[in-house]
């Protein structure tokens, strides 16, 4: 049987050489996603806002969206957000947070439902009140840091700090084009948002460590080469792996956008996101950090950056001799 | 690499086996999967799949104790305390009593009065923490004499959290036996950090009762109305329920709803409309007799959470404890009313922070969106695999099955959630479970390629990549860890589902591949390398 191969085998791309192309695009994106979210900013759920969201189904199979929109004005509530999404009948109604806190949340939520009356179903009612919303701000904002503070000191322990500082900086970099693709997609951002960020930084960093791993194992191997050309063999060396892996994540995300429903969307579009972002940022981002680190080309500088092993020794390499 | 022991595979095999019959149960239609539970001894694990709300329908409410109430309540109190102190000490006071928001101030100007009263006040403070272990953490008032004899009481910060505390502890209570009372659902009721209660009731889809049963706090007092010319610090104006307006009502009450020991939905005789019985324990029922007897022709109030019902003129003496109360029911008002009579008042004000509820039917449609992407995600994936790999890839395969049945195994043996991003997580791990697999076999390509033989190249490509897999899924597991923790509600699920899957993943790619592709080694002895 003839197997599929997507990566080219035995590939001698110069990938570093990409750095005076890659750095300056990617310090661009980066700024261009700080100025969208200032500018735009992302479109929050009512997680974040606080409010009142209700998704309803017309029991006619037609839904009458002007209709709904007039009963912001009708019961002099502010502006409703209504929105057909799925089939005709279903819509959902977004409305953010009111002066009033939790009380008016709720009496709000029975005006609501009594002016649309029986000819809708309701199938989700949320209401989010002012305090528990700035909580999921604060936990959500929180759960992002200490990760990328946790992951930081793994990799201190594990590496050395110089690629600590490369897989750190190529996950801001992902961080920030991926709040710069809420900005501009103005996909809902909501908790589940925040697990998909999670998500994207765990697999940016993923991505950074199997390249980062084979870097280590090559400067031992290759105690003469320059550091340039050792970081394009050993990203040569994993690419058919990056590709691959690329790929298959790739699949499972697709399944899920196209079949896996409305309410998991947005997350599911943002992973895809992360993962060309996380790839691109592996290659292009992380790596080449290591050499402004090490100092340039000089073989010297270079075995600066590995001749401490401390805890940094792979099982690999005891198998070595 | 090549030796697996006969012990190893059978541990692992046996491990599979076990894996699948506890997922049995989740996978059988809901009768038959009952009417075998039925037979099975109660300790083994025949559970299934703890579906989230967002799955199965319901509602979740998030009530929160408004402290403020509390302290005001406490407040109050602090200043009928202080004043019947000073009453029983015959101590009249220069301005009364002040009240600020945190506590009282008294001015006792007079020296022997002061040191005769303060330290009868001081006792109204109590000791905080638990009293029978001695481990006071404080005190719940705190006293400062300043000169000319004025001396600030304040409730403490620890008096107030002990007070929020004993809200909740006591809220939760009612509002179990409101629930319980209700029908036949089985709520989730537990307090969530200081001062919340998370209530969840699968299954619900109009929420307007069960906001009902849990915002009402149902305080009953049969109180006087007040008598014409009386003292204006005696009564206060409280609206009526069936009428606009307000009427004067004493502030005294006569007996309250602690008093009640049942309470009945019932139809009145004389005109047909729906009302409530209700029984007086006995102290209840000879002060409620008493009062009447002694107030014939007065009005009395029967005032619920603030709100006159109704004043009935008192006819004749009620002894016996029993009554009624009559108002502008229906059935079900009549009914909602006695189940929150009979499971008694709340101690403070809920109020509601969050609340999501989620329609049967949404749910269904998030189960079924949820298993055609896993069976479309896992489609793709494992063809793909097959394309790539033919050989390994069917052991990568086999594993990435195994590892799927490895997740819902363990979601079963800890009764961990599954919520749509729980599924969502799962589809997802389905993608990144074969990176470990493909860095093995990757790996093993390279190794082959430099020009080791097959058997050198198996082995160095496990061992390689050993250190690899365990580095980039150290990474992914401190995300999920970390989503655990400071995730809410179906996001956790996810959290659950992705810390788990990449757990499994390293046991089935690694140990599983590596027996199936040392078994098919050992019994085809390859002289070239399949990938």
């Amino acid at each position: 049987m003839k197997l599929l191969r997507l990566a080219p085998e035995n590939t001698k791309f110069g990938f570093m050489r990409f750095r005076r192309f890659s750095y300056p695009f990617s310090a661009i994106l980066s700024i261009l996603s700080i100025v969208m979210f200032l500018g735009v900013g992302m479109n929050f759920g009512i997680d974040f806002s606080g409010g009142i969201l209700i998704e309803m189904r017309a029991k006619s199979g037609q839904a009458d969206l002007s209709l709904l929109r007039g009963l912001g004005e009708k019961l002099n509530i502010g502006a409703i957000e209504v929105q057909g999404f799925g089939t005709e009948g279903d819509v959902s109604m977004r409305l953010g947070a009111l002066a009033g806190g939790d009380q008016a949340l709720q009496s709000t939520v029975s005006k609501l439902k009594a002016a649309v009356g029986d000819g809708y179903d309701f199938r989700r009612v949320e209401t989010v009140g002012p305090r528990v919303s700035g909580e999921l701000v604060q936990s959500g904002t929180l759960g992002v840091v200490i990760s990328i503070l946790a992951v930081l000191m793994y990799l201190w322990f594990r590496f050395e700090w110089q690629f600590a500082v490369g897989a750190v900086i190529a996950t801001m970099h992902d961080l920030l084009l991926t709040v710069g693709f809420f900005s501009v997609t103005q996909l809902e951002f909501n908790t589940t948002s925040i697990a998909a960020i999670l998500t994207i930084v765990g697999y940016s960093l993923n991505e950074a460590v199997v390249v980062l791993d084979r870097i280590r194992e090559m400067m031992r191997k290759y105690k003469k080469m320059g550091i340039a050309d050792m970081i394009d063999l050993s990203i040569n060396a994993v690419l058919p792996r990056t590709i691959m892996t690329a790929t298959t994540v790739f699949l499972a995300l697709l399944a899920l956008v196209l079949f896996g429903g409305e309410v998991i969307r947005s997350f599911s579009l943002a992973m895809m996101w992360g993962i060309f972002v996380g790839t691109y940022s592996s290659i292009f981002i992380c790596t080449p950090i290591l050499i402004y680190l090490g100092g340039g080309y000089s073989s010297e500088s270079q075995t600066a950056v590995c001749r401490t092993q401390g805890p940094g020794r792979t099982s690999a390499d005891r198998h070595r001799h | 690499m090549l030796r697996f022991a006969p012990w190893k595979v059978a541990s692992i095999l046996i491990g599979t086996l076990l894996a699948f019959l506890l997922v049995v149960p989740s996978l059988l239609p809901k009768d038959t999967r009952e009417a075998i539970g039925r037979s099975m001894p109660s300790w083994l694990p025949y559970r299934v799949v703890v579906l989230g709300l967002d799955l199965q329908g319901g509602a979740h409410v998030l009530l929160e104790v408004d402290s403020a109430s509390v302290l005001r309540t406490q407040v109050e109190n602090l200043r009928d305390d202080v004043r019947r102190v000073l009453r029983d000490e015959k101590v009249s006071l220069s301005g009364g009593i002040g009240l600020q928001q945190r506590g009282v101030t008294v001015r006792i100007t007079n020296p022997t009065d002061r040191d005769r009263v303060l330290p009868k006040l001081q006792a109204l403070s109590q000791p905080i923490g638990n009293a029978l272990t001695g481990n006071v953490a404080g005190h719940s008032l705190d006293f400062n004499t300043t000169g000319e004899g004025l001396t600030q009481i304040t409730v403490t910060d620890a008096g107030v959290a002990d007070k929020v505390h004993r809200a909740i502890t006591q809220s939760i209570e009612v509002l179990r036996r409101r629930i319980d009372q209700d029908g036949t659902t089985e709520p989730n009721i537990q307090q969530q950090g200081n001062d919340r209660i998370l209530v969840e009731v699968p299954g619900l889809q109009d929420t307007t009762k069960l906001k009902e049963l849990l915002g009402t706090t149902a305080k009953l007092e049969f109180r006087f109305n007040a008598a014409a010319g009386a003292d204006p610090g005696e009564f206060e104006m409280l609206p009526q329920t069936d009428q606009p307006g307000l009427i004067p009502i004493e502030k005294r009450v006569i007996v309250q709803g602690e008093d009640l020991t049942d309470a009945q939905a019932g139809v009145d005789t004389n005109s047909g409309r729906p009302d409530i019985n209700f029984t007086f324990n006995i102290r209840g029922g000879q002060r409620f007799g008493q009062a009447t007897a002694e107030n014939i022709g007065r009005q009395f109030a029967i005032v619920l959470d603030n709100k006159v019902i109704s004043d009935p003129v008192i006819q004749s003496p009620i002894p016996g404890g029993k009554g009624q109360i009559t108002g502008n029911y229906t059935i079900e008002t009549a009914n909602n009313l006695a189940v929150l009579l009979r499971a008694g008042a709340l101690p403070a004000k809920l109020t509601i922070a969050e609340e999501r509820t989620v329609g049967p039917g949404l749910g269904q449609d998030s189960i079924d969106a949820g298993k055609r992407a896993a069976y479309v995600g896992a489609a793709l994936v494992l063809s793909y695999m097959l394309i790539t790999y033919g050989t390994f890839g069917v052991f990568a395969n086999v594993a990435l099955a195994v590892h799927i049945l490895l997740i819902f195994a363990s979601m079963v043996l800890l009764g961990a959630t599954l919520t749509l991003p729980g599924i969502a997580g799962i589809v997802l791990t389905i993608g990144m479970a074969v990176d470990a697999n493909v860095l093995i076999y990757e790996r093993i390509r390279e190794e082959n390629h430099a020009g080791r033989s097959i058997i050198a190249s198996l082995d160095a490509g496990f061992t390689r990549a050993f250190g690899t897999i365990v580095d980039s899924n150290v990474t992914m597991f401190v995300a999920a860890l970390i989503l655990y923790l400071f995730g809410s509600g179906s996001v956790r699920g996810f959290a659950v589902s992705l810390g788990l899957g990449i757990l499994t993943s390293i046991i089935t790619a690694v140990t599983m591949t590596r027996m199936m592709i040392a078994l098919w080694f050992r019994y085809r002895r390859p002289t070239k390398l399949p990938i």
